[in-house]
């Protein structure tokens, strides 16, 4: 053991050069550790410091703008736990809590694509069981390239292989999400996912390690040498030093630095831990995810009542030879860590050893204040584990709008582009969006899902919202939506941020369930130019103002910064998550016509807002102008009357309009149903179809009068525009589709794309 | 007499369709009854489901490990005494690795995971399964698998083919590659019957597209009862 560095061997020598800077540590970082400590850090903790102060853990460059959400949160009697542990917790009535979490895996995936997606899942699944919930839906939000672009194949290929892989092995249904398609993403695809998870308000659990003799168990995988440093040298770098251009080899150095999951192993994991908290066998719970087990141990003893004694040599390894830095760095997956009072450890390795999981004891709580670790007996770390966990360093970053571009982009709006006249070349248009990848069916991706398994599963995608029923005893559900549009954030972070939270409620309230709470994943470039600063700054104040207005607070989330190539930042790209709740299944809403005959109505008010929206992109790949505009007090009135029309029994059908405006809701919600439809529009008919406004539906009724009066009791307009029927969709005095070739047309894309 | 049948549900460490098993066999009229792998007992159950999932990981093969399991050893002798067996996706993958059922599942033709609506027909209405079933009826219950592609030599196939001992057929689209579209077989007896898609997905309008998975579960429990 005599090449370990040692507490006894850092004191004695001050003076040794540290590689703090590989590390990803500032100088001005290194030197506060050092004051810290009272001397030099050894290996293993600097390499704890750098992994917890590092941007992925710390939030360090994002904290400034993210207490808005925790210190302004609006009126809210739902929120059981807030912001900072695993995952908010919200109270969904009979007794029941829901915790849900929105995360990134977006460097690990694009970097190995089906590992990175696949413990993208695994992960944000451990946090919402460490809640002591059990896990009951997934959903992504997928970003790639250009989806022709050369290395879109093997991003999104593998990307969705791995999502499904692990998903479907673990037996949680994937209900929805989005795929996106845009250059910007291109060298830094954005994968994100979401895991809800359902439990009885008294089986809460909390990461902390609580009363001096308490054992510290680790369940679950042996630890190896995977993942090493993934949340310092993947998540909180860009690639720079590794794009080759091609893709095709692209970042293999960091290859190692991504994990490697085994849901199996997860599965029994996830088994195993619920009968543990439902036997009341642990005090406290928390997951290995980034940072491993320096993050478990830190975390837990800073929100306990002492401190912790681990001794490292007690971990059962992979591979023998690993050192103590390896094994306090190493990101193997599908690892917990228990906090078990002595006289119930017995009981807790019995139930692992019946679930097949590994459970071995490496520590206890102390009445001491300092995290010690020991590897044969010698002292590699002891350090104030709060300064490990919550005192990393805060930066406020220069931010700075980039007036020149902005003001550019912002001029050139969709106005000089020439809009389709004829109802032929209306009709062409709508053929070429329906077909996009930007807007085509999504069944190749979803299909690779299973979202049926639990038997819970009410709506699932394309519907706009996946609903699932809480359990067999209960007719309660909750309903979930997953959005964002770079795009409109690169025209106006602010706004778009908002667009993007206004569209998720609306999908929620569309499916008949009243939203109650948000998660948020922020995907931006390097927080080290002001202005990728300007535009995080914009999203989370626009978000933390649209979340007062609607009245849904965030109850946690991610950033994830340094998706950039080079000095070309991705567009700036927040993915909100709303979760509503529905308190009778039976009366969700899908998406799609299902019956002949019934009048469609049109919820909402229309007007010239085309810069921005899908037709620009696909018609023009233009980009220019300001996004539609927010219209948080409609989106208010607008789910008020969706969510009473679900509950009055009152609508059939009810879409969101939203990218590709009226004529792609139209065409969706014929597609899903397989009932076609006949519709008018008013005025100019290019701005009825394909205008982007926020803020309006259209559902299906055959009870138009009860409609209207709902609609007119909320303020939000409504108009009788068609009705339901037929083999084809068609506009009154413009043109008509028959469903097959719209099938055709929107389900062949991305087969012929991605086989 | 029995009053309710108990249909015994096994839980291998990874299944994952055992809860929706139960629940079918629970809205068929029936007392499920919770197998463990590790247990060498059927604790008297009327009849026995194989759930869908990944058991043991489908590690080495997909139901390669689980058919060396303790209970796997009680059911294949049970069901030469005409215990009513039934294999839903990994549980038919089980099947065919413990010699229940001929034949072997692998790869989807297509190599990804399928999930969908599958449309089928009920050819042998003539086992312990799907009595409640009409003859040739068209049933829509859910598919989803990665390895659901039914392949064995032509002798077998020619055999099931002759005896009628073909059970389910995919129609409209093959979702797997399976030989002769064959969805699930049956053994001669007509006691065991293991089929790829899911009908115990399929028993409820709410959460299914269907209720054709139903009559699975009520022919089976119903003439249990009876007897």
């Amino acid at each position: 053991m005599t090449d370990v560095d040692t507490v006894e061997l850092a004191a004695a020598t001050p003076d040794q050069q540290q590689p703090y800077a590989e590390l990803g540590l500032k100088d001005d970082e290194y030197a506060r550790i050092r004051e810290i400590l009272g001397r030099r850090p050894t290996d293993s903790e600097l390499a704890m410091y750098s992994v917890m102060w590092s941007e992925h853990c710390s939030y360090k460059s994002s904290k400034v703008h993210l207490r808005q959400f925790a210190e302004n949160p609006p009126a809210s009697d739902a929120m059981l736990v807030g912001m900072g542990e695993n995952a908010g917790v919200v109270d969904v009535g009979d007794g029941l809590a829901v915790t849900f979490k929105v995360e990134s895996h977006n460097h690990p995936s694009y970097v190995e694509p089906y590992q990175g997606a696949a413990t993208g899942v695994g992960g944000i699944v451990r946090d919402i069981l460490t809640m002591g919930a059990r896990p009951i839906a997934v959903m992504d939000s997928l970003r790639f390239g250009d989806a022709d672009a050369p290395d879109t194949k093997r991003l999104l290929t593998g990307v969705v292989a791995g999502v499904g892989g692990y998903g479907n092995c673990l037996g949680l249904p994937n209900v929805g999400g989005e795929v996106g398609f845009d250059p910007t993403y291109g060298g830094n695809p954005l994968v994100n996912a979401l895991c809800v998870g359902v439990l009885p308000h008294e089986r809460l659990q909390l990461a902390q390690a609580k009363g001096a003799g308490n054992q510290v168990v680790l369940l679950g995988a042996l630890t190896g040498r995977d993942g090493i440093g993934g949340v310092s040298v993947l998540a909180s770098a860009t690639f720079d030093d590794s794009v080759d251009g091609s893709g095709k080899a692209a970042g293999p150095s960091k290859r190692p630095s991504v994990q490697v999951g085994d849901p199996f192993t997860e599965k029994i994991l996830i088994e195993c831990c619920l009968e543990l908290f439902d036997a009341g066998l642990v005090t406290g719970i928390q997951d290995l995810g980034g940072a491993g087990l320096s993050c478990a141990t830190s975390e837990t003893a800073s929100h306990g009542d002492g401190g912790m004694h681990v001794e490292l040599d007690k971990v059962p390894l992979r591979e023998a030879s690993m050192s103590p830095l390896e094994i306090l760095m190493s990101e193997s997956q599908e690892r917990m860590l228990a906090i078990v009072t002595p006289g119930d450890v017995e009981a807790v390795l019995e139930r692992c050893k019946k679930w097949g999981v590994l459970a071995t004891v490496i520590g206890e709580v102390t009445d001491g204040d300092h995290l010690v670790i020991t590897w044969h007996g010698e002292t590699v770390v002891d350090a104030p584990p709060g300064s490990l966990a919550d005192d990393g360093p805060v930066y406020h970053r220069p931010l700075a709008r980039p007036d020149d571009a902005q003001d550019a982009l912002v001029a050139d709006t969709s106005s000089r582009l020439p809009r389709p006249a004829s109802g032929a070349e209306l009709r062409d248009t709508m053929l070429k969006l329906v077909g996009s990848p930007e807007l085509c069916s999504r069944r190749w991706v979803t299909e690779q899902y299973d979202r049926y398994v639990i038997g819970g599963t009410v709506l699932a995608m394309p519907h706009d919202s996946g609903v699932v029923r809480l359990g067999d005893e209960t007719e309660r559900g909750i309903a979930l939506s997953l959005d964002g549009n770079g795009r409109f954030a690169r025209l106006d972070p602010h706004d778009g941020a908002q667009l993007a939270l206004s569209e998720a409620h609306r999908n929620v309230a569309c499916s008949g369930a009243r939203p109650l709470a948000v998660s948020d994943c922020l995907n931006f470039g390097s927080p080290e130019d002001p202005s990728v600063m300007w535009q995080f700054a914009e999203a989370t104040r626009g978000l933390a103002e649209g979340c007062r207005a609607l009245g849904t607070p965030v109850t946690g989330g991610n950033v994830s910064f340094y998706n950039q190539t080079g000095a070309t930042a991705i567009n700036p790209t927040p993915v909100i998550g709303v979760l509503g709740v529905i308190a009778d299944v039976a009366k969700r809403v899908p998406s799609g016509f299902t019956a002949a005959g019934q009048q469609i109505v049109l919820l909402g008010e229309t007007a010239d807002e085309l810069d921005g929206s899908a037709w620009a992109w696909v018609a023009h790949r233009h980009l220019g102008g300001r996004p539609p505009q927010v219209r948080l007090d409609a989106e208010r009135s607008l789910a008020a009357v969706l969510v009473a029309a679900a509950e009055g029994g009152l609508v059939s059908a009810a879409h969101d309009l939203s990218e590709g405006g009226l004529a792609q809701a139209l065409v969706e919600a014929c597609l899903l149903g397989g009932v076609g439809a006949t519709a008018t529009v008013a005025g100019d008919p290019f701005i009825a179809l394909f205008s982007e406004s926020a803020a309006r539906a259209i559902v299906a009724t055959d009870d138009v009068d009860a409609v209207l009066a709902l609609a007119a009791k909320h303020h939000v307009a409504a108009t009788v525009i068609g009705r339901t029927g037929g083999a084809s969709l068609s506009i009154d005095g413009q043109f008509e589709v028959g469903l097959d070739d719209l099938r055709a047309q929107s389900e062949g894309t991305l087969p012929a794309l991605f086989g | 007499m029995p009053t309710t049948s108990r249909v015994g549900v096994v839980t291998f460490p990874g299944s994952l369709d055992d809860r929706d098993a139960a629940r079918a066999v629970k809205a068929a009229g029936g007392e499920p009854v919770s197998l463990w792998h590790g247990d060498a007992t059927l604790q008297g159950v009327d009849a026995v489901v194989l759930p869908g999932g990944f058991s043991y990981g489908d590690y080495l093969r997909a139901g390669a490990i689980a058919r060396f399991s303790p209970v796997v050893a009680e059911i294949v002798a049970a069901a030469a005494d005409g215990l009513p067996v039934l294999g839903i996706c990994n549980g038919f993958q089980v099947l065919c690795e413990a010699g229940l059922l001929p034949g072997a599942l692998i790869r989807n033709a297509g190599l990804h995971f399928i999930c969908r609506d599958q449309r089928l027909r009920v050819e042998s209405t003539s086992t312990r399964w799907t009595s409640h079933y009409g003859d040739g009826a068209e049933i829509v219950i859910p598919v989803k698998h990665g390895e659901g592609r039914y392949v064995a030599d032509a002798a077998t196939i020619e055999e099931l083919e002759r005896e009628g001992r073909v059970a389910f057929r995919y129609l409209d689209g093959n979702p797997n590659g399976a030989l002769n579209d064959i969805a699930g077989i049956r053994n001669a007896a007509g006691n065991v019957v293991g089929l790829m898609p899911h009908p115990e997905h399929a028993i409820e309008l709410l959460t299914g597209p269907s209720l054709d998975g139903l009559p699975m579960f009520t022919s089976v429990v119903q003439a249990l009862v009876a007897a």
